[in-house]
Order: structure tokens, then sequence, then C-alpha cells
């Protein structure tokens, strides 16, 4: 399965996300400018956390414009998986794909720190190594984090199991409904605050994280099993 | 010369207009003399910034030479933009630590925002990848709202800049004692990887080179800041607000990411950051280094306010650029890679053989100046030194014990004691994980980082206690660079080098160039005892508020190498059944302490001893047990003594606990801070290894399970049992408790 990782001018967790495929995945992996407008040689999109082009005016305002996202609106449609953390997660709102907004932190300060997460949907193609229910730690670090949504949005996110993860004990950032990750209806499209991308390596303590990516290979190599 | 409206030459002269741009009479007549005639407005510009303490060290410099600058690993020494040692297969670390104190006191996020942007610029102008961040922060006391708001706002400033840029900031420590009420410190440390083959010089080499800008636009922000951070702070210094710059991470991440691509290509000569003094420093230094001039047509600048002046253009600050100079014909395909970044490179210059600064401004010559003058031929200052008699009377005193009535309620007091109370409060607010290389995030004694690719990590830590010098400076200095190598060792790192930031107060005064002078001394010799050279540093002096100088702060960065990441270790307890050790015995030492503090309210007596010899073969043997694999934990005996070790080696949620027995006077054992004391956990199947490599050992109890910690004396008498939960709650709400109480 081949990737690729989107780079805005401001994207940095971009490496981060890039050995998670490359070394703790063991899978094809490659960066991607922000000016390339065809991803179709790509099986999975990944847009990484960082500041694109500094948060200024709101985070992920302006790299929704860049010439990459009409690429992954095309890759969405087509349905292939596609995943947004932290300022990916943004760019996914901003864009349209995702339902909903982000506002800063409840506390107004930047939070860096492993939180707890319980999977709430564990039937989707991101998520289904975990079990429903599982309580999971991945790291957060955003300043801009607090998940807002009209009522009868939030409503239709949780009718439909589009709500994959919450803040499982304390709410960091007072997102609505503590709410960490969303997915598009069609169940290919992920947006979530948390680094999964933190949280594979051995050494640094955590590998929390590894089973979503593991849930994308799985499900890509399941639906090729069928298809060729 | 210019036909705008500023004073001429003579006027200049005439009226001692230089005084106001920070030049002596005595200076002002050597640039006269090295000219050769009346330099103008500009020219006596270039000169009042460059001779400036904060460009020109011309105080410090006697007393910096005594630092001992090489080793066998040093491949770059002091001189450049940062430092450079060896740390094998073709790999080096770069590192540097800088002051932005008098800027953050005034501006506090800003000020400590573009210290944080101004000390990645020095790294990756060496051609290093910036891997770390750490920072060294003295406060006064919480109790005070204008403290409160800069302690925020500073914190703020370097998440900031450090979260956006993406460069993780792993470590540091933070101080408050009223001393620096008025007049905080906080000093940036950036560290760097790069390959040998990287390794780039600010020098303007060639003649016929061309000189190009690279970055943000020059706007009239921070003009003669580096002349401002070389005067005392007074009330009116807030009306030097506009001498602060304003930082922009963003473009730093892009200018960043393409100067990293320049630096493999062939066409680049040489890189310097425009930091202090601008595009003054970064032109003559990087001509005078390579023994050439340079010439610059200032109209070519990027300017982003209109009407600039050549002296505005000069002496600004603007933050994130760059002064390049590349090869010849080679100057389009440079422009074409800043424009990949969306930045902007211009040709502004080139290479001379005259060894001048000359600059055009429509057309005309508004400077022409020897480039030694400025920056080499600096007028150095041999200030008298006068031992003060407090400092006699202090090292008169007989050694006293502070009066403690309740063993356990002070060790919850000392816990909560900001200097000591967990700093989660403002760690939580920088990313330290980004590029997921942290093993071991801040709150352990060192950082330590893995090196992606290789078996290797990098321990990293800043140092100073500044109670110990202000009683004691030679003493105290030396145990600055001695903490700093014991939080290394007791991370499993060898101590490579050091970098070094002096804050000292006004140096005219006698009684504080003793301090700098003797703090020096004491730092040399640590440096030389425990092979750790000073690769980079820096000098902030003038840190007063109206006449009262800061305590001697000469804080210390280390960095050291982790051969294996199987060596790496942490301050915590880690299983049941291990031994707890303590290295080192324990003397009546109160000077300077945490309990004294809290207890007397003021600092008295002697500094704690320290003999560097002692201190060499303690670190030496217990990092060889480190690497044998001998040890569980480590931890560094510090402010509040053996009780606060113990407590912050069971702060990691791990429901271990810990059963003691100590002897002698209680209140020494429990709260002395004697040096060269490490307390270290081993597992019992190791117990006879362990002894055998490290001499000064002591076994004083176990690792429990039942999340307690219980201190007994010899003769029985139950000292101290406390739920760690207790200790916890005290030391990690303290911080957030003081911020939100109503001063």
């Amino acid at each position: 399965m081949k990737y690729a990782v989107i780079v805005f001018p401001g994207s940095n967790c971009d490496v981060d996300m890039y050995h998670a495929i490359k070394d703790a995945l063991g899978e094809e992996v490659e960066y991607v400018s922000h000016t390339e407008e065809d991803l179709s040689e790509y099986d999975g999109i990944l847009l990484p956390g960082g500041f694109s082009y500094g948060d200024y005016l709101r985070s992920g305002a302006i790299a929704r414009f860049a010439d990459a996202m009409s690429g992954v609106m095309k890759a969405a449609e087509e349905g292939k998986p596609i995943l947004g953390v932290c300022n990916g997660f943004q760019v996914l709102l901003e864009s349209g794909l995702l339902p909903g907004a982000m506002k800063r932190n409840r506390d107004l300060k930047f939070i860096c720190r492993p939180v707890e997460l319980k999977v709430e949907n564990n039937e989707t193609m991101f998520t289904s190594e975990y079990e429903k229910g599982e309580v999971i730690t991945i790291p957060i670090a955003h300043g801009e984090g607090n998940y807002e949504c009209d009522d009868e949005t939030l409503k239709k996110l949780e009718d439909n199991n589009q709500i994959v993860f919450r803040y499982h004990g304390e709410n960091p950032n007072g997102s609505k409904g503590d709410i960490a990750g969303i997915i598009n209806e069609r169940g290919n499209v992920l947006g979530m605050m948390p680094h999964p991308e933190r949280a594979v390596d051995e050494i640094l303590g955590n590998t929390d994280g590894l089973k979503l990516f593991q849930s994308i290979l799985k499900n890509w190599r399941e639906s090729h099993v069928y298809t060729s | 010369m210019s036909t705008r409206l500023e004073p001429t030459a003579e006027q200049i002269k005439e009226e001692k207009i230089y005084r106001e741009m920070g030049l002596r009479d005595d200076e002002y007549e050597r640039a006269v003399n090295m000219l050769g005639r009346l330099p103008n407005y500009t020219e006596t510009g270039l000169f009042s910034v460059m001779w400036s303490e904060h460009c020109s060290y011309k105080t410090s410099k006697p007393v910096l030479k005594k630092f001992p600058t090489k080793g066998k690993h040093v491949l770059q020494g002091p001189g450049e933009g940062a430092g450079i040692v060896d740390i094998g297969d073709g790999q080096a670390v770069v590192f540097k630590i800088e002051s932005h104190n008098h800027p953050s006191a005034i501006e506090p996020y800003q000020g400590a925002a573009t210290g944080v942007g101004g000390i990645i610029r020095d790294v990756f102008s060496m051609g290093a990848r910036p891997i770390a961040l750490l920072n060294s922060l003295r406060f006064g006391e919480l109790d005070n709202p204008r403290v409160k708001y800069l302690f925020e706002e500073v914190v703020a400033g370097i998440a900031g800049y450090g979260n956006c840029i993406g460069i993780p900031t792993v470590g540091g420590e933070v101080q408050f004692d009223d001393s620096y009420k008025g007049n905080p410190l906080v000093n940036a440390m950036c560290v760097g990887i790069i390959d040998h083959d990287d390794i780039q010089k600010g020098q303007a080499k060639g003649i016929g080179n061309t000189v190009m800008y690279v970055g943000a636009a020059t706007g009239r922000d921070g003009i003669h800041g580096a002349t401002f951070a070389s005067e005392e702070l007074t009330d009116e210094s807030e009306e030097d607000r506009p001498a602060v710059q304003v930082g922009d991470p963003f473009m730093e991440k892009l200018l960043l990411e393409a100067c990293l691509e320049l630096v493999k290509s062939d066409a680049l000569v040489g890189i310097q950051d425009m930091g202090a003094a601008g595009l003054t420093s970064s032109s003559s230094e990087m001509a005078s280094k390579a023994g050439t001039g340079i010439e610059m047509n200032l109209d070519e600048v990027p300017q982003r306010e209109l009407n600039m002046t050549p002296y505005e253009m000069m002496l600004s600050e603007s933050q994130e650029r760059m002064l390049i100079v590349v090869k010849k014909g080679r100057e389009q395909e440079v422009i074409d890679l800043f424009e990949r970044y969306g930045l902007e490179a211009k040709a502004i210059g080139k290479v001379t053989d005259d060894k001048r600064l000359r600059l055009y401004h429509k057309g005309e010559v508004v400077a022409d100046v020897p480039v030694d003058a400025l920056a080499e031929d600096v007028p150095v200052r041999h200030m008298p030194s006068a031992e003060p008699e407090f400092f006699k009377e202090m090292h008169a005193m007989e050694p006293k014990i502070p009066e403690v009535k309740d063993l356990q309620e002070t060790l919850v007091k000392l816990l909560k004691q900001p200097t000591i109370a967990s700093k989660k409060w403002v760690y939580d607010q920088y990313d330290y994980m980004v590029r997921t290389n942290t093993v071991v995030p801040p709150g352990s004694d060192a950082a330590v980082l893995r090196i992606r690719g290789t078996e290797k990590a990098l321990a990293m830590t800043t140092d100073c206690n500044s109670r110990y010098l202000y009683l004691d400076p030679e003493t105290g200095g030396k145990i600055a660079v001695a903490e700093a190598a014991r939080n290394i060792v007791a991370s499993g790192g060898e101590p490579l080098a050091i970098t070094d930031c002096l804050n000292f107060g006004n140096p005219e005064k006698p009684e504080i160039f003793w301090q700098l002078d003797q703090a020096t001394s004491g730092m040399s010799e640590a440096c030389q005892a425990l092979e750790a050279p000073v690769i980079s540093g820096n000098v902030s002096l003038y840190n007063e508020t109206n006449g009262t100088a800061v305590f001697p702060t000469p804080v210390v960065g280390m960095v050291g190498l982790i051969h294996h990441v199987d060596h790496i270790t942490t301050q915590y307890f880690k299983q049941k059944g291990d031994l707890i050790y303590v290295i080192g015995e324990t003397y009546p030492e109160f000077g300077g302490s945490e309990l004294q503090k809290l207890v007397e309210g003021n600092y008295s007596g002697k500094a704690p001893a320290i003999d560097l010899n002692v201190e060499e073969k303690r670190q030496k043997q217990l990092l060889e047990a480190i690497q044998k694999g001998l040890v569980a934990s480590a931890h560094d005996l510090a402010e509040g003594g053996l009780a606060v070790a113990l407590a912050e080696s069971l702060m990691d949620e791990s429901g271990l606990g810990a059963e003691v027995t100590v002897d002698g006077e209680a209140v020494t054992a429990l709260f002395s801070e004697t040096q060269s004391r490490f307390i270290v956990t081993v597992p019992e199947n190791q117990k006879a290894a362990f002894e055998q490599i490290v001499d000064d050992a002591k076994q004083i109890g176990t690792v429990t399970d039942d999340s307690r910690l219980v201190i007994r004396h010899s003769d029985q008498e139950l000292l101290i049992q406390a739920d760690v939960k207790d200790l916890a709650d005290a030391w990690k709400g303290a911080i957030p408790c003081l911020l939100k109480s109503k001063a």
C-alpha cells in the first residue's frame, strides 16, 4: 500500500507520519508537496499536524485552498482512506470533508500530553483492529482542538456512529461531546486531534496508535483481494 | 552623503550624540582614530551597535579567555553561530544558549518568542537540523501580579514559537527568587544534529562572490536592540518597547527548510544569521572572519516600511533573516530554491578585497568602515574587581542548621516551593514530542532524544543554582557545571561539552565584575576536571533593575552522548525490591539551600563545598555502572536534599514507595544540599557488581509497592511517613495554585 504525506508550508508532523508508515508499519510512503494536484498513484492520503501557513487567519483555513486539496477531494470521492491528524483534521473541517469547526482550547493554552481515548466505533477502516470501547492512550498537542458543531450535526454524528474517538475521563480542551475524532458518512475520511503517529514506537513508551495504521492496511488489503 | 535630516558628523561630535547611541567618549575617539575622520550618523550607529557589550563582549572578553574551549571531540569552538562536537559515525551535535532577558522584561511574549527564534537560526546557520529546545528561566516570587504576568507570557511566547516551528521543547529549568523580580532571565538553548560534510561557516570568502539577503523583509523593529540589551533596566525602560522585535515562527520554518536545502548545494560559500545588530553584524563579521570586505547596495534590501534610512536598515533587528554568500553566477538557482519555499532571496552586494564595509544608498556611499574595526578591533575593557565585604562575612560564618520542628510538614512545604515543585504547568504548553525522538520527556534529570537510524541518544540539560553563586561565585560556578554533568550522567550520558549564558549585573561595578571573574574561574576549573569544554555561549550583563543586580547566574547548558539507548536511565524508581543507594557523604550544608530560604527567608553562610576530584570519580563510576546495566534509576541530589530527591523519584504515578533509614543529625540527613551526591536504585541481584564499581555508595533502603515514603532514623525514630499521593498533590498543585491565587 502506498501512502502520501501531504506537506503544506508549516506542516511539522510530516516526518512523524512518514516514519510511522515506513518504520512502524513497513509500507511505502512519500512526501507530497501541497502544489501537487494529482494524487492518483497513492492508495492512502495522510494530512499531518503542524501549523500550515502559520495557522494565521484560522487553523487550516488557508491550507484548504492548496492545489493538493483538489487531489484529496478526488481521493475522498473514490473512497480512498484519508486520515487528517491535528492540523490535518482542521484542514478537513475547513474543506468541508468533515462537519464542524475548531475553537481554541477551553483554557486558552496549548496542551501537550498523553490523554486517554475511548474507541467508540471500531467498525471503520481506521479502527477495526481495536476493540469497541477499548481505552487507549494517545498524545495530544494543540492549541485549537475544542471541537464545535450545532446540535443537529452532533445528533447526526451520533446517530450515524460517526464519532470514532472520545476523550475518556478528563476532557482536555472543552470539545463538544468529548469528541476527539470523527469520520465522514461514507467511512473513508477520519479526522482526529490526538496524534496516533506519535504512539507507534516502543522506545517512546507507547504503541497504542499502531493499530490505527494496521487497520488501514488490513482493510485495504482485504478490499483489494476482492477487487483484483 | 545622505541628505536626510540626520545630524552631521560634526554635530555628532560637538553635541556628543554618540552617547545616546551607547558609545562612551573614549570609544568614540577610538572610532574617529580608526576611521581617520569623523564618522557620519550611519557609521556612528555601526560602531555603537558593534561595540555594544551584547555584540562585542568587550567587558567579558578577559574573563572568557579562561574557558577551556578545546577537546578531542570539539569540531567548532566559540566564534561561530554555535559550537559543534563530534558524536561519531560522521555526525556531530551543534548547540548554543543565548539570553533574551531585556526584551522579555519589557514585552515578555515576543521577547521570549524571538529569543527562541534567534537561537534556532544560530544552529541552522551552521547547516544543522535543530532537534530540541531547552529554556532556563528565572523569575521573581509568584506572589506578585507583574511576575505572574511575566511568567505566563514568557512560557506562552516560548510555546508559541517552538510549537509552531515544530522543534520540541524538551527541558530546562525555572527558578523563582526575589532577585529576578524586575529583571527576569530568559535563556534559550537549541541543539541540532549535522553530518560533518554539511558544516557551514559564516564567512564571506571569494572576492567577487555575491552577498544575498534571504528571509523576511526589514522593518523598523528592534532598532538598537543590542544597545538596549547592554544597559540597566529602569522604570523608563517601558519606553524601549519598540526595541523589542516581533517573531514569525511560520516564516522561520520556511527559512529553516530552505536553508537546510541550500547547505547541500555547492553554490553556498557562507551563511550567517542576522541576529543582534542585524545586517551590520552579519556583514562585518562574515567579512572580518574571511579577511575580506563587503559592499552592499541598501536600495536592494527588501523593506517592509517606506523611506527607511541606511541607519535604520543597518540597525534593524527584524527577525527571520539570513545573510548568505554564494558563488558568483549561481544566484539564480539560489533565488529559485528560496522561491519554492515562498521566500525571497535577493542579491544586495558582493565580496571585495579591501577589508571594508561599504554601503551605498540612492547612488551615494553612506558608510565606509574597516570591517575589522567593527568586528575584531573592539575596545576591550578591563574592569576593576573588588571582593565585597559581604563575601568575607558569609565565608566566616559557622555552619548553621535551620530550625525545623516537623520534618514531614517541612518536606511537604519544600515540595511546594515553586523552584522545586512540578513544572508540568510549564511543559504541558510545549510540544515536547514533535519529530518523535523524545525518549525521556521533561521532568527527569535530563531530557533524552534518540538519534534516529543509530543506537545512540543525546542527553541534554540546563543548570545553575544562583543562590550558591550569590554566597560564593567561584564555588557556585563549579557547582553549576558539576550539576549539569551530574544530570547528564544520571541519565546514562557521557558529558560532551557545555554552552554557557553568563547573566550578571552591571560589570562597571567592581563587586559585580568580581562575581563574573570568580564565577568563570570556578566554571573553567570544573569544565577542565569534568572534561567538558565550552563550545559556545553568550554574555548578558547589566541585568539590574533600578540599581539592584540579579543573583550571578551563569547558566550551563550541557549535552551528553548516550552510547546505546539501553543506557538511558531516568530518576524514577522502577521495581519493588530494588535497593536504594546514596552515593556520597552528607554534611550540614545549608548556605543557599531551599530549607534555608523556607525557614529563614534569606540566604547566608557558605555555599556547599565541592571537590572536583571526588565529583569526577563519582560521575565516572556511576556512568560505568549504568553502562554495565546495573542501575535501575539514578537521580542527582539537588535543591531540598535527600528527602526531596526520594519524593521526586516516586512522582511518576507508578504506585511504588520507599523505605529508607538514615543516620546522623536528622535535618542534615534529610535536607542538606551537600554536593556530588546521587540517589540510585539497583536490582538486588546486581548488588555485588554495583558495589564493586561505585566506591562511595551506601545502601539506605529498598523500593516498596505501597505508595508510601517512609524514612526512619537508625535509632528507630520514625522521621517521615507519607502517602506518595499527598506528596504528589502538594508538588503538582503548587504552581497552578500560586498562579490562581490573588496576589
